[in-house]
């Protein structure tokens, strides 16, 4: 029982730190019909930065600039590698993406010198605490929450203020919206900048949970989460937060099931074999709206 | 007649150049004392190797990408596949209890070679004949067995759109290699640890009967199997079937509309695209000298796709010639930025581990912002109309 | 137009080529002049980056320490010539063959079996020798006649530790777990539970993928099952991720590791910690006060060898193996009375050298002869390594 309630803990808040970066790309994606590949990667600065500034700086101050420089990036990374590109073809942009990507990484393998950085003590997030019987630290028992929190507020925006309709309105017809004097480029920042201050909280309950950070921590949760985001429907948050939860509890238990069955390996393979399946047989994911063609 | 001079010329061009490779290979045991960049030992031969299989698998993923613009990320899986079943295939059965000593030997105990050298020998001519043909075929059926998990494979995810199509091979590549890397599978792949001692590309070197080196083949093998392959896959572009692909690109619903078999069009460029990336992939392990699931990542696929980038979407000559920049660059000329500098006493700064690659992925991004064509747009290199221009050139003269 | 400029373009990277090649031509030829080169094959980027540059650092300090040799009368002065081998099978033979390229008399290294295999060809080619530092591989150096090494083995360190592990803690149940796909991890594995299993105990091993950053469902597992030991033989980034999420979990099983966990970044993770943690390994601190209080001062002087170090001058044994190594390569320039890469070849066999880490030897394979190995543990109150004892292998009881 213990070890089942173990296995649940790391498997929901798994999910959480998902749904925290799979939103940034159901957003970019809903609207830009790009999988931005560098997301991962984003995460991934974010989480070196909570290290350097950390060092020198009290974490108050710290964690709050963390989120700013991240949304500077995001910010910077669309109108210097993506905003150029919106005439070209999609595989253009896409390439782009990848290229950001390797550029992040190659960066942060200069920087940190290939070593595995450790990723400081949150006051609070990082004590253990006991829950059933099984020790865990308070971030796992906190991000279910604060992502519930994240996706409120979040729909708030979305269904309520004007940038919310600017946003679900370009992601409905990019050209229509455009004709009717939406400015595509506030839009389209506004949606990265969402998606990179996420992807910061994200990176900082990720990684005081998980403290190691390499230079490739990003692409693996990053890929995830674009699983959970098709899973759940793209362009739907709650799809993308339900996906992620889902993704991560499977992971964990995979991880979990008896060793004799060695089938632990097949822990990220089956992420993907569920994106196929569900890619062929119900392409517009569990809440996403059935896209139709126009010829 | 017009066509028919072209690929005259295209020939002439590709035979000047094997034997160019020949000739560079063996020409410090004519010349004695030529510089280091000439001898069989130096980085130039690692790299023209590196980049001609690197250029085939490339021109194979521009044939799906370039030709077809089916947007596939799964080039690493199938090359894996093609790696492992030439390495599965050709390692000798005395080797084998060593390399799979973690598995008390192989589930197959004999090899293709050891097949064919019972009935040609295998020492001599005999020994060469049955290497020679049994790596041949051992390439042939790695490139099939691609193949045939392509068309596996292509039969749910093909009717995906562009990006969901990228992800899905991209998941498939990363299937196969968990399933590759599995301990209990190990009796067949070796499980994490990589397979090694089959022939590679060293083995074709000419010795004679006291070992020593008399013709070195060694870089013109890779380069005589990848122009065969590419021309195959030129002659495939240049037919009805490659005009097809490119209507499949440029417009689904018109080409449709046409009479062309959209499904089975995507498959058969899928089919074939994975055969190449097969082949590629066992010319990979000749290259590394082994077959090891690790190497196989999204990362390789993403080198691969940078580099059709680099040399345009589109076109087979800009593919190679990219290919060969790259590693070039990547592998040997950038090399002087990972370590420290002195220009006249003073100390360039930055300069350290990693830069190399910091600086590369920015060319690549500048490329990739501002050279969207990349070096050749679509156009390919005329071999026929470059002579033209130089002899225009010498006229005016 | 654009196509005159992508000629052009080519042509000068090609003229750069030449000339670039005819460069590192130009240098001294090793044995000739008055310098003699060793080349110094580690990763300096990727997975293993962190280890390959603490082992870099101890042969740079040897460098410091002893930058002659006199050989013959006559004074050399010894140069290292590094090339970053990226920690990938691909990335490997095009960094030997840049050593090989750069005229080195023999090689250092690497960090890592498997990079180690994959450019071991092409020393084997260019008859260069090289000396493993430690690569614990069993095929590294079998099939090849140039590799050496200096280093235990695999199955030797899976011994000596499934050994501890009976006679520390009476262990009956053991859980294992390594990477999918690292044969370094998956080979320690397998010998561990080979010895474990023959001496009447039992083990449940799992394999995580690539790039996993949850272990806690494995740590619970490996509680819930009641295992006496945790075997964890793994890189390390897992090994400090492993640790943290240990800590959080309060597990008090004891942890056993290779010697990848004698780092002081693992060291850092169990600081302050419940942690109990046990490591095989090369070198323990206090074994040459000489050399410990060189290295720190070398570590502390240099704020580059402080970053490699990871940020404090905590001795890892891969620096005293890489101190080892380079004093083995003086020896057998020494022997073999010249920088003639056959000479040393030739003499590397009979190379006998009492080091830090114990005296060096070498057996017919090309291994080191070695029968113990340092168990040490990590302090948590002071975030130390303490001495445990030395520990034989199963052979020697």
């Amino acid at each position: 029982m213990e070890y089942v309630i173990s296995v649940l803990l790391s498997g929901i808040s798994v999910g959480g730190q998902y749904a925290l970066i799979a939103i940034g790309y159901t957003l970019v994606y809903g609207i830009l019909r790009l999988i931005n590949f560098a997301h991962g990667d984003v995460f991934m600065v974010a989480g070196l930065m909570g290290i350097y500034f950390t060092a020198t700086l009290p974490i108050s101050v710290s964690l709050p600039l963390v989120i700013i420089l991240t949304v500077l990036l995001g910010f910077t990374i669309e109108r210097a590698a993506y905003k150029p590109l919106r005439e070209a073809p999609r595989m253009s942009v896409m390439i782009s993406a990848i290229g950001v990507s390797y550029l992040l990484q190659n960066t942060a393998t200069y920087v940190t010198g290939g070593q595995p950085m450790t990723y400081p003590d949150i006051p609070f997030l990082s004590s253990t605490v006991n829950v059933a019987g099984t020790h865990t630290k308070w971030v796992v028992i906190i991000t279910p929450f604060l992502v519930l929190v994240l996706v409120f507020a979040l729909t708030q925006l979305i269904n309520h203020t004007k940038v919310g309709m600017a946003m679900r309105a370009v992601s409905k017809d990019f050209e229509t919206s455009m004709l009717m004097g939406i400015r595509i480029d506030r839009v389209i920042s506004a949606t990265f900048v969402i998606g990179s201050a996420l992807a910061a909280i994200g990176s900082i309950l990720f990684f005081t949970n998980y403290p190691a950070i390499t230079p490739t921590a990003g692409a693996m949760p990053g890929l995830k989460a674009f699983v959970a985001a098709v899973f759940g429907g793209i362009g739907s948050i709650p799809g993308a937060v339900i996906g992620a939860f889902l993704i991560g509890i499977c992971e964990t238990i995979i991880k979990g099931l008896p060793s004799s069955w060695d089938v632990s390996v097949f822990s990220d393979a089956f992420t993907f074999a569920l994106l196929i399946i569900i890619l062929v047989f119900k392409p517009q994911g569990l809440f996403g709206e059935a896209a139709t063609d126009k010829v | 007649m017009k066509q028919k001079k072209k690929s005259f010329s295209a020939v002439i061009g590709i035979s000047v150049l094997l034997l160019f490779v020949i000739l560079l290979e063996n020409i410090s045991a004519l010349i004695p004392g030529l510089p280091q960049v000439f001898q069989p030992t130096s980085p130039l031969f690692t790299v023209l190797k590196k980049a001609a299989v690197y250029s085939l698998v490339a021109v194979s993923m521009n044939l799906l990408n370039g030709f077809t613009g089916l947007f596939s990320l799964g080039q690493a899986g199938f090359m894996l596949l093609g790696a492992y079943t030439y390495a599965i295939l050709m390692v000798p059965a005395d080797q084998k209890e060593q390399v799979y000593y973690l598995f008390g030997g192989c589930a197959f105990d004999s090899s293709l070679m050891d097949v064919l050298g019972k009935l040609f020998g295998t020492s001599g001519a005999g020994g060469a004949v049955s290497m020679i043909l049994s790596c041949l075929i051992a390439l042939i059926l790695a490139g099939c067995v691609a193949g045939v998990f392509a068309y596996l494979i292509g039969i749910p995810v093909l009717r995906l759109k562009s990006d969901y199509l990228a992800i899905a091979t991209l998941g498939f590549a990363e299937i196969l290699r968990a399933i590759f890397q599995w301990q209990k599978l190990g009796k067949v792949t070796n499980g994490a640890n990589m397979i090694k001692g089959f022939p590679t590309f060293s083995s074709f070197n000419i010795t004679n009967s006291s070992g020593q080196i008399v013709l070195r083949l060694s870089t013109f093998v890779p380069f005589l199997i990848v122009s065969l392959c590419i021309v195959l896959i030129v002659l495939l572009i240049n037919s009805s079937y490659g005009r097809a692909f490119k209507s499949v690109r440029d417009d689904e619903v018109a080409a449709e509309a046409m009479g062309i078999n959209l499904f089975r069009h995507k498959m058969l460029s899928f089919v074939i695209s994975s055969f190449f990336a097969g082949v590629g992939g066992a010319l990979f392990a000749m290259y590394v000298a082994n077959a090891q699931a690790k190497a196989f990542t999204s990362v390789m696929t993403y080198e691969i796709l940078l580099i059709v980038v680099i040399g345009g979407i589109g076109s087979v000559s800009g593919s190679v010639l990219a290919t060969f920049l790259y590693v070039a660059c990547s592998e040997w000329w950038l090399r002087f930025l990972d370590s420290e500098q002195y220009i006249g006493g003073f100390k360039v700064p930055l300069l350290r581990n990693g830069f190399r690659m910091v600086i590369f992925s920015i060319v690549i991004m500048v490329i990739v912002l501002f050279f969207s064509q990349g070096i050749m747009g679509s156009n390919e290199i005329n071999i026929g109309a470059l002579l033209n221009r130089f002899k225009k050139k010498e006229r005016k003269q | 137009m654009k196509k005159i400029t992508a000629i052009m373009m080519a042509t000068v990277l090609a003229f750069g080529m030449t000339a670039c090649g005819a460069a590192g031509g130009s240098g001294a030829a090793g044995g000739s002049g008055d310098t003699i080169k060793i080349g110094v094959f580690e990763p300096s980027t990727g997975d293993s980056a962190s280890g390959g540059k603490k082992e870099i650092l101890g042969m740079q300090y040897a460098n410091t320490e002893t930058p002659t040799v006199e050989v013959g009368g006559k004074t050399y002065k010894i140069e290292l010539v590094m090339a970053d081998n990226g920690s990938s099978a691909d990335k490997a033979p095009s960094a030997a063959s840049e050593l090989v390229g750069k005229d080195v008399s023999l090689v250092l290294g690497s960090y890592g079996s498997g990079v180690s295999m994959a450019g071991g060809p092409k020393f084997e080619e260019a008859g260069l020798a090289a000396i493993g530092v430690t690569c614990t591989n069993p095929n590294v150096t079998a099939g090849n006649d140039y590799y050496f090494r200096i280093c235990f083995l695999d199955n030797f360190q899976a011994d000596v530790l499934a050994n501890f592990a009976m006679d520390k803690f009476s262990a009956k149940k053991a859980y294992c777990l390594g990477e999918n796909g690292n044969e370094y991890d998956q080979g320690l594995v397998a010998f561990f539970k080979q010895v474990f299993e023959a001496a009447g105990g039992e083990v449940i091993a799992d394999s995580f993928p690539t790039n996993n950053s949850d272990f806690t469902s494995y740590l619970n597992k490996a509680k819930s099952e009641g295992a006496d030991v945790i075997f964890t033989p793994v890189s390390i980034a897992y090994a400090k991720q492993i640790m943290e999420q240990a800590n959080s979990l309060n597990i008090d099983i004891p942890f056993l590791g290779s010697d990848t966990l004698d780092d002081n970044m693992v060291l850092e993770a169990t600081k302050g910690t419940n942690l109990k943690l046990y490591v095989s390994t090369f070198y323990q601190e206090g074994g040459s006060e000489a050399f410990d209080k060189g290295i720190k001062d070398y570590i502390n002087s240099d704020s580059n060898a402080m970053t490699a170090n990871g940020g404090n001058d905590t001795i890892s044994a891969v620096t005293a193996m890489g101190y080892d190594a380079y004093y083995v390569a003086l020896e057998a320039i020494k022997a073999a009375g010249s920088g003639d890469k056959a000479a040393i070849k030739a003499a590397i066999p009979n190379v006998k050298y009492d080091g830090v880490s114990g005296s060096i030897a070498f057996d017919a394979v090309g291994d080191a002869v070695r029968d113990t190995a340092y168990i040490k543990t990590a302090d948590t109150a002071s975030g130390t390594w303490a001495f445990e004892k030395v520990q034989t292998g199963s052979g020697n009881k």
